[in-house]
């Protein structure tokens, strides 16, 4: 199967039944993202997969389309948009024990994707399927609402 | 503003936490939990699992070379579960494969053979006499006690014109750590091991590592890799897996790797102790405290693990910053069949200081006194003595001061006036606000010895090597310590090369817990420049007043001078007498106050947290956005402790092994914030500075209940608080009213 991981394509062979995220970290090393769950509640493993921001525990490789374009976390330095998200948790003190942060960052890279100027609200929304147990949220969310401005 | 060192790796994903070692020929190891929280072990059957293809052993207690039984302060926790089970988070057996699914399908076909042995769920029914002993070496069920006896409670209720009487309750909470635990073991040529792996305390585990090998301590080597949170729950469980791995590498000579799921994770790993407060307190009618009793009784689970030091803190603190004349308490914590608990963010507190500052506010409602001016008519003055009889004169007793900052940043008076007090709106709905407050010893204090240590190694290309036994916690640690050494040094923080904590390298610096990681691990690294300063400053004077720190560097290597210094700090006196708890629990204290504003939706229950602010004195904010960071998040999840928050045992079993059953707060939840830094500086602190990190979870469940009260009416006893009680106690309301 062929597909474009942080804009590079890739030819994949792997079973159709493994996870999106052990492909990800066991296959192809790109081990920024995480697993906090393994049922798609904590967030820590999304990547964006054709511009919306999805659980890669729950997503099988079988289920990905030849041509399928999936962003991580080691992408984002190479957008625009990622680098200034990234820049933007730096400087916002958004990041703590990291855990989450690929997973938010995604989250957040996906929601900027679609709406450039978020209201609190809505960006609030946008990371609710991110847990992060550090930060209380509050410099995450600061930290998106700076990428608007 | 300084930014954290660490946050550069951790926003590209080249962070390298413990699931992200990968080692050739490397083997994967699962854990097999006991069938039963109480049982006798018949037999295991491992014939059937041991032919699947791909398993390379399977380890029980038979394979442990060294002790089998481990643990920070008493030796009662089983690495793996022999002839018994005690909870049902014991690990009977690791299976280890060339891959996890191969681990895991072996897993299932180990039959274990086990009868059931009469369980424990209730520490009441575990205190009674003639209970079954969960221990058969010890003489019954009770794991510590703790008295304190500070004057004559007797004669207090009898100077009291109301005596009140209240019990309150906490549950088991789940640290929630983002990062399950994992560590990669590697058994080395020369006989000695390697173990990189997410822990929060390298030397704990180093300790349970070369106890179960059997191995001298410095034939371990533990390496903490980036760690995904801790909240005081990286320690005896990460520890086990550790020794576990160990084991497994030194039978195989194969790089192990041990990582969690989620529900292995929450399975066997420690929790919060739940707590059953009794209170009684006596007052005048001019409103003030004159007696205490408190009888405080903790769910140990199934081993002892950090129990005596978890339940010592909220026995010291029994009183909040109130003076009681005569106190009388006695804590206890106490063995079950549920799971073990221990170490977590507040040790103890949240749980007492839910209980403390809910029953304050019911004692000013019962004198018909204002919450507020009551609290202040007790609070402790600059030279009280405490309920332990220790004189609060070395330090700045800043509870009055955060109370005010808090409440007047909050305009508490004018919202104070709006509270429903259980009348509801137009729509049915409530609006409240509430309070809480504490004070809180810092660091270890009497629960044991208090030392750091810190080594600064200066290359001759003036980078500057910075390693301190204490560890980074993901509270920022790394990030302080350097700016401290920088400052100090007077060179800038880029020049820092931090190295994390190697057990094998820097000495033994005791746990980073009881938020002790910048007061003490920054005063080793003051010692430790000092040194180095000495070092250079007659180099300094010979080269030249305007010589940069390059030039001396540079001199001092021709000259042989080498700029390596180990730096040490000791903490003061402390003191404990055990039988009438009395003494210098602690060396000094930080205090902080939080407040709450909410409205309680009638019909459903449900209660929006509309706002929360934090004032805590931390004695010198050495970096406040960080600071403040700590404030936000210990506050939320503070919420959680007070609203939502609950491991759910049924017959010992945990129901809840995933975040789809647990849930902790979101960001969709989160209400506006605010923190208020308070500084008075410590004259034991670096630069001033205390501690932050548990003060700012221990507050915001008394404040709830406390706001929940000024707004229905109702006054909830029992952590969490969850929509359904309040709508159940609303309802039962109204039909007795109808």
């Amino acid at each position: 199967m062929r597909l474009k991981i942080n804009g590079k394509n890739r030819t994949v062979k792997c079973p159709l039944d493994k996870r999106l995220l052990d492909l990800l970290r066991e296959d192809l090393r790109l081990t920024g993202t995480k697993e906090g769950c393994g049922e798609g509640e904590c967030g820590a493993c999304s990547v964006v997969l054709n511009g919306e921001a999805v659980n890669s525990c729950l997503i099988l490789v079988g289920q990905l389309n030849d041509g399928d374009e999936i962003l991580t976390v080691e992408g984002l330095e190479k957008t625009p948009l990622g680098k200034k998200i990234q820049k933007s948790f730096m400087k916002a003190g958004a990041v703590q024990c990291g855990f989450c942060t690929p997973g938010m960052l995604m989250a957040a890279y996906a929601l900027l994707k679609k709406n450039k100027k978020p209201k609190k609200s809505e960006i609030e929304d946008g990371i609710a399927g991110n847990l992060c147990r550090c930060t209380g949220y509050k410099k995450i969310v600061e930290a998106i609402a700076m990428c608007t401005k | 503003m300084v930014r954290r060192i660490d946050a550069i790796e951790k926003v590209t994903g080249a962070a390298i936490y413990a699931e992200d070692i990968f080692l050739p020929d490397m083997i994967y190891a699962v854990p097999l939990f006991a069938p039963h929280p109480h049982a006798k072990i018949i037999s295991i059957d491992t014939a059937k699992a041991k032919v699947v293809r791909g398993v390379v052993g399977i380890f029980t207690a038979s394979d442990v070379p060294g002790e089998l039984r481990t643990g920070g302060v008493v030796q009662d926790h089983y690495i793996f579960a022999k002839d018994v089970t005690r909870y049902s988070g014991d690990v009977v057996a690791m299976i280890a494969a060339e891959t996890l699914e191969a681990a895991r399908e072996a897993r299932d076909k180990v039959d274990i053979k086990f009868e059931p042995l009469p369980a424990l769920f209730s520490p009441v029914d575990a205190m009674k006499p003639g209970a079954p002993k969960i221990h058969p070496e010890r003489e019954n069920n009770i794991c510590c006690h703790y008295p304190v006896r500070h004057g004559d409670t007797d004669a207090g209720f009898k100077k009291s014109d109301k005596i009140i009487e209240r019990e309150y309750k906490t549950q088991h909470v789940e640290h929630a750590y983002l990062e399950p635990e994992g560590c990669v073991a590697i058994a080395n040529a020369d006989g000695s091991v390697t173990v990189r792996g997410g822990m929060q305390h390298p030397f704990t585990a180093q300790k349970f590592t070369a106890r179960a090998t059997g191995l001298p301590v410095n034939k371990v080597q533990i390496i903490q890799t980036t760690l995904g949170g801790g909240f005081g729950g990286k320690d005896d469980t990460i520890s086990i897996i550790c020794a576990r791995a160990a084991i497994i590498t030194l039978k195989t000579k194969r790089p192990v790797k041990i990582i969690y799921t989620r529900e292995e994770s929450v399975r066997e790993s420690y929790k919060r102790h739940p707590f059953h407060v009794k209170f009684k307190a006596g007052v005048t009618k001019d409103g003030k405290l004159q007696a205490l009793e408190a009888n405080i009784v903790a769910d140990a689970g199934a081993y002892c693990s950090t129990s005596p030091f978890v339940i010592w803190r909220p026995t010291v603190q029994c009183t909040g910053p109130y003076i009681y004349p005569n106190v009388k308490c006695d804590s206890y914590a106490v063995y079950t069949n549920n799971t073990f608990t221990g170490a977590m963010r507040g040790f103890g507190s949240p749980q007492i200081n839910f209980a403390i500052e809910s029953f304050i506010d019911e004692l000013a409602a019962e004198i018909n006194a204002d919450p507020i001016e009551f609290r202040r008519k007790n609070f402790f003055t600059q030279g009280c003595t405490t309920h332990t009889g220790q004189k609060f004169d070395n330090h700045k007793v800043a509870i009055a001061e955060v109370v005010n900052a808090a409440l007047e940043k909050f305009d508490w008076n004018e919202k104070f006036g709006k509270c429903s007090r259980g009348a509801p709106d137009a729509n049915g709905n409530y609006y409240g606000i509430g309070m809480a407050c504490s004070y809180r010893g810092v660091s270890l204090g009497h629960e044991g010895k208090d030392f750091c240590a810190a080594i600064i190694k200066i290359t001759p290309d003036a980078k500057v090597e910075l390693e301190v036994g204490v560890a980074e916690n993901c509270q920022g640690l790394k990030t302080v310590m350097a700016n401290i050494c920088a400052k100090e040094l007077g060179v800038e923080v880029e020049k820092i090369i931090y190295k994390d904590v190697d057990t094998l390298s820097v000495p033994d610096s005791c746990p980073t817990v009881a938020s002790r990681g910048t007061l003490v691990g920054g005063n080793a690294v003051i010692d430790a420049v000092r040194q180095i300063k000495e070092k250079m400053a007659p180099v300094a004077k010979n080269i030249g007043a305007h010589s940069s720190f390059e030039d001396i560097v540079s001199a001092c290597h021709s000259m042989n001078i080498e700029l390596h210094a180990l730096g040490t700090w000791q903490g003061p006196p402390v003191s404990w007498e055990e039988t009438t708890g009395q003494g210098n629990a602690y060396f000094t204290y930080v205090y902080g106050c939080q407040v709450v504003e909410l409205e309680v939706e009638g019909k459903s229950g449900k209660v929006r947290v509309k706002k929360m602010l934090g004032a805590h004195d931390m004695g010198k904010a050495i970096n406040p956005e960080m600071a403040k960071g700590q404030i936000f998040g210990g506050m939320v999840m503070g919420m959680g402790f007070g609203l939502k928050e609950e491991i759910i045992h049924k017959e010992g079993v945990i129901q809840n092994l995933n975040f789809d059953k647990y849930r902790i707060v979101t960001s969709a939840e989160v209400p506006e914030m605010e923190a208020l830094i308070v500084e008075n500086r410590d004259p034991a602190g670096p630069w001033g500075a205390k501690a932050l990190g548990e003060p700012v979870n221990e507050l915001m469940g008394g404040a709830i209940a406390n706001a929940l009260y000024y707004a229905t009416g109702v006054r909830f006893r029992e952590t969490p608080i969850k929509a359904e009680t309040i709508r159940t106690a609303l309802s039962l309301r109204r039909s007795i009213s109808d």
